[in-house]
């Protein structure tokens, strides 16, 4: 067993785990923090994502004594209190998520990614998140979402992202103003 | 200025719920990590399951020896198939397609002979779930190897290897639909006798993986004699009457959880070996147990869809009117027949005319045994196979006649007018309108346009060709009307289950039997009862996935559950507003015909100012203190929706592909749809199941397949080679839709989640064939690797097998884990 201490979602953990564990199973299964998944073996498919010293890693390739030292966010510590991150905001706007599974750590990807670049294009976007797999979503409004979330960090006022009743779809496809049309 | 008053002078009515882009109540906890997957379940005393899997595909077991594992350190018991014999019974296989299907029986674990790589022959129970893993490979089992059988057209020859030798032959059954015998159609040889023109071709469906994103996972917590059991299935209810008759666990003892379920596409509407066998350590043990796979185990060992060899023949005149439609098929098994795995082509047997009025028709399938892990249900389960047939030959006709391949659709499909049609294999298609679906998704596309660019690509000899592909389908939904099934040898209903609760506050409990993992049911459920019982949205709790408090429900799959469950929800809601009136009358001093509904109010006609909302008579019920003589003093009510037809959605589906003939390379330049879904409750969700579809069905045609070596060891066991696209990997979808409600169920609903998936594939692979046609290309086997493309298109053929036939190559590399796993270097974590 090695002892170390990490700084987790703001709170000092101070642990002895073997050397062998992943930070992944650390978080989860010594710390509780299962906001964070597992979703392959292979570090293909970005679940595990988390925040180490402020930059993106798949929790499963790092050993938890590597993260000794170090400052740890997970899915779990990125809102302020009750305000949600604004990342955190635009999957919910933009429904960039269906069964949640992969939404942590896409989360944690796109954090990542809007700290490097600011105002991804649609491209940037998703050559960006192209570590994290979703099933469900087919990615378009995951795209939406992290462009909007890019546009609300920037401080632009984006037409895209508030008003309350009106689908994304309005905004490029055909499908919500015919059927709006036919209701 | 005169809409701005009227809404001005009718403020207390509120929007309509249904039609309108809620954002998801299950966001909330997903964004922020506060779920409650089954994996995250800790219990005291709760000990971790480990399986000890075979590396091999096919042997009898010669010696288990799993002492060495029973002494490791933190490892309490460890179980193997001799031990687990007398108790495990068989898993259930709950659709016999025909009367004399052949089923082996399907083992939790395997006594002593193994039919698959990966399938359980021991159990490591341990205190943590690392000591249970190290354990793993501790475990001594000798094999004495048997034939291996993987390949379906040799495995029907006389005299084939046998995957089971106390059967006579791999043909589990034969499953003939013959619209000729069945009165719905003329006689298919004479169709075909007489015909200008015969088309066939053999389409392969490659062996696809779910690859829900959350891997399964299982805890089985046993008090006294009763058992709880999480896990992350999509059927719940079924898993509860499946466990209970494997085990016989009293069905009143058991409890099946299905807490937040990360995906499932059908891959966890199953009763897995392993659910069977932590139900039987739990008992043995009287401890919690959890088992939760690795993503490893999840590709090689959890079920698998499609794998079919289709051989379709269509037979028409010269002007292009369809006369018949032949089809055979060959259709993967597996190993074993797993919960509705020969049902499954079988289903899609009624979808092989699609929306043309074919005169004759006969299907036939052979269901065949073969040394892999069992298919099963995944995305469409049946529908993207014949969708993909008909659509694919269709084109291939209209080459032959030299027709444009929508005008050869046009003459044939069902028009507006006709509906409702009964078509050459029984169904009644509810309604639709192929042809302003198709307008839409042309305009959509800039169909002309890049007609006029793919003319000047080819003109100028580009090397970069550019092709578009048309999937005009429909699909059989809303699974199912109960008699149907029945007829279908289904060995359950498809009716579901709904009740509401009206609290004391005036909030309401909806609690579904379909069981959602990822589709948005409790907000769509919410918009339902919003507006049936002109409550807030907010004020809406829905309950699901627990049969301790959804006693009744047949789960999610099939596009079924808001045309089935949703539509329970409103016929118990219609029940709440009726008994809540004669309430209201009481309390009104009126008569019940004289009140009216409205906007969750009832109010005596034409006396303006009187009227009880349904929510101030949920507390005065509660209360109880004056409810009318003869009748109970409650206003909750359930229902049980059993729909008489399916729900037919269909659409129009366009891709244009951009094919570089030097390199193979194959690039979606632009996919537009236009799906009728019938009555759209949410549109963001409905878009956003289009979505998720199209990524699967596209992931068809461009890049997944399982592949196993000439072994029978996966070769695609992880994410690095069973390649589920990432967002780099898919292109911008422009969708659209029409909207004709469905006949059959009180919302107007067809279903959604399927149509993507279904309708995109024959429409990519279409698109890349209309780029390389005129290169002498007529076929190109899915997935288009650029390796496959590149080969049709310099070396004819349809690009050959991913591994080279028979061998153990794996893109003509091979690797330590393709070699073969019968040596030490087995990374499968069995006999090392």
């Amino acid at each position: 067993m090695t002892p170390i201490t990490v700084r987790v979602d703001g709170a000092t953990c101070a642990d002895d785990v073997e050397p062998r564990t992943l930070l992944v199973h650390y978080l989860r299964e010594q710390l509780g923090k299962v906001g964070t998944v597992v979703g392959c073996d292979t570090s293909n498919c970005g679940a595990c994502t988390v925040h180490l010293d402020g930059e993106a890693v798949k929790s499963c390739t790092v050993l938890a004594v590597q993260a000794d030292g170090s400052e740890v966010t997970t899915i779990e510590g990125v809102a302020s209190g009750a305000e949600l991150h604004p990342v955190q905001k635009a999957f919910h706007e933009m429904h960039g998520l269906q069964c949640g599974y992969c939404t942590p750590g896409m989360i944690m990807a796109s954090i990542d990614l809007l700290q490097d670049n600011p105002d991804p294009s649609d491209d940037e976007v998703r050559e960006g998140i192209e570590g994290n797999l979703c099933r469900c979503t087919g990615y378009q409004n995951i795209v939406r979402a992290v462009r909007c979330a890019a546009a609300e960090m920037r401080g632009v006022s984006n037409g895209h992202v508030s008003p309350d009743h009106v689908s994304p779809a309005v905004v490029d496809t055909a499908a919500a103003p015919h059927v709006a049309a036919q209701q | 200025m005169t809409a701005v008053e009227d809404r001005a002078g009718t403020a207390a009515a509120p929007e309509k719920e249904i039609g309108r882009a809620r954002r998801r109540k299950e966001d909330a906890r997903l964004i922020t990590g506060r779920t409650t997957w089954t994996d995250n379940m800790v219990l005291p005393g709760m000990l971790h399951l480990a399986v000890v899997r075979s590396p091999v595909a096919h042997a009898r077991i010669t010696s288990v020896d799993v002492s060495a594992a029973r002494e490791a350190p933190g490892v309490v018991a460890v179980f193997t198939g001799k031990d687990l014999a007398e108790e495990q019974g068989s898993l259930p296989c709950a659709w016999p397609v025909t009367p004399d299907m052949v089923n082996p029986g399907h083992p939790s674990i395997a006594v002593d002979q193994v039919n698959h790589v990966g399938e359980a022959v021991a159990v490591i129970v341990a205190r943590s779930k690392a000591a249970a893993q190290d354990a793993v490979e501790l475990a001594d089992i000798d094999y004495e190897p048997l034939p291996v059988v993987l390949d379906m057209e040799q495995a029907v020859q006389d005299g084939a290897d046998l995957v089971h030798d106390h059967l006579e032959s791999n043909t589990s059954y034969h499953f003939v639909f013959d619209a000729g015998e069945m009165g719905t159609g003329g006689d298919t040889e004479q169709a075909f006798s007489g015909a200008d023109v015969v088309v066939s071709r053999r389409f392969v469906q490659q062996r696809l993986i779910p690859a829900f994103m959350e891997p399964r996972s299982v805890v089985v917590q046993p008090q006294g004699d009763n058992y709880t059991m999480w896990s992350a299935t999509q059927i719940p209810h079924i898993l509860r009457v499946m466990a209970a008759m494997v085990t016989g666990i009293p069905e009143h003892k058991l409890r099946v959880i299905a807490p937040d379920v990360g995906g499932g596409f059908g891959g966890k509407l199953q009763v897995n070996p392993e659910e069977i066998l932590c139900l039987l350590i739990a008992r043995r043990l009287g401890k919690p147990v959890k088992w939760t796979e690795t993503r490893s185990e999840s590709l090689m060992t959890a079920h698998h869809g499609r794998d079919q060899v289709q051989f379709v023949d269509v037979a028409a005149d010269r002007e292009g009117n369809i006369k018949g439609l032949r089809v055979r098929l060959l259709a993967d098994m597996g190993a074993y027949l797993r919960l509705i795995t020969p049902g499954v082509p079988a289903l899609g047997a009624f979808m092989y005319p699609g929306i043309y009025k074919f005169p004759a028709y006969r299907f036939e399938c052979d269901g065949v045994f073969t040394n892999k892990v069992p298919t099963d249900a995944y995305r469409g389960a049946g529908r993207p196979e014949a969708t993909f047939a008909i659509e694919r030959i269709m084109d291939e006709l209209a080459v032959e006649l030299g027709m444009d391949p929508l005008e050869l659709r046009r003459k044939n499909w069902i028009d507006a007018a006709e509906f409702p049609f009964t078509t050459v294999a029984g169904l009644a298609y509810d309604s639709g309108d192929y042809e302003s679906a198709t307008q839409q998704a042309l305009e959509l596309l800039g169909y002309d346009e890049l007609r006029e660019e793919q003319r000047r690509r080819r003109e100028s000899g580009d090397p970069v060709q550019l092709g578009i592909g048309i999937s005009t389908f429909t699909e059989m939904c809303g699974l199912a009307p109960s008699r149907v099934l029945g007829s279908l040898a289904f060995g359950a209903g498809g009716w579901e289950h709904a009740s509401i609760r009206m609290l004391p506050t005036g909030k309401v409990e909806v609690v579904t039997g379909s069981t959602p993992h990822g589709q948005g049911h409790e907000t769509a459920w919410s918009q339902l009862v919003a507006d049936s019982l002109g409550v807030p949205f907010e004020d809406v709790e829905v309950l699901h996935g627990d049969t301790a408090i959804s006693s009744r429900g047949l789960d999610t799959y099939g596009s079924r559950s808001l045309v089935v469950g949703g539509s329970a929800v409103v016929k118990a809601a219609d029940k709440v507003i009726a008994k809540a009136r004669k309430i209201a009358a009481h309390l009104l001093e009126a008569s019940e015909d004289d009140l009216e509904f409205e906007g969750g109010k009832f109010s005596v006609r034409g006396t303006p100012g009187t009227g009880l909302g349904i929510q101030e008579i949920a507390l005065a019920i509660f209360a109880a203190h004056d409810y009318p003589e003869g009748i109970e003093p409650s206003i909750d009510a359930e229902a049980t929706f059993d729909p008489e037809n399916f729900s037919f959605p269909h659409g129009t589906h366009l891709c244009a592909m951009e094919v570089d003939t030097d390199t193979g390379f194959v690039k979606i330049r632009k996919y537009a749809c236009v799906d009728d879904v019938g009555t759209i409750v949410n549109p963001l969700i409905v878009e956003g199941q289009v979505h998720g579809g199209l990524a699967q069905g596209i992931a068809q045609a461009l890049y997944e397949e399982a592949v196993y070596d000439a072994d029978g060891n996966l070769t695609t066991g992880t994410f690095v080679d069973y390649l589920v696209p990432s967002a780099a990997d898919l292109p911008h979808f422009d969708t659209g839709n029409t909207v004709h409600a469905a006949p059959g169920n009180p919302i107007g609903a067809k279903g959604v989640g399927e149509a993507g998936c279904i309708a995109s594939t024959p429409a990519v692979v279409n698109a890349a064939l209309d780029a390389v046609r005129h290169l002498g290309v007529t076929d190109i086997r899915m997935p288009l690797t650029p390796e496959r493309v590149w080969r049709a298109i310099h070396q004819g053929g349809d690009g050959g097998d991913r591994a080279t036939a028979g061998s153990n190559a794996y893109g003509g590399a091979q690797t330590e884990t393709t070699a073969g796993v019968a040596t030490d270097a087995s990374s499968l974590g069995g006999d090392r």
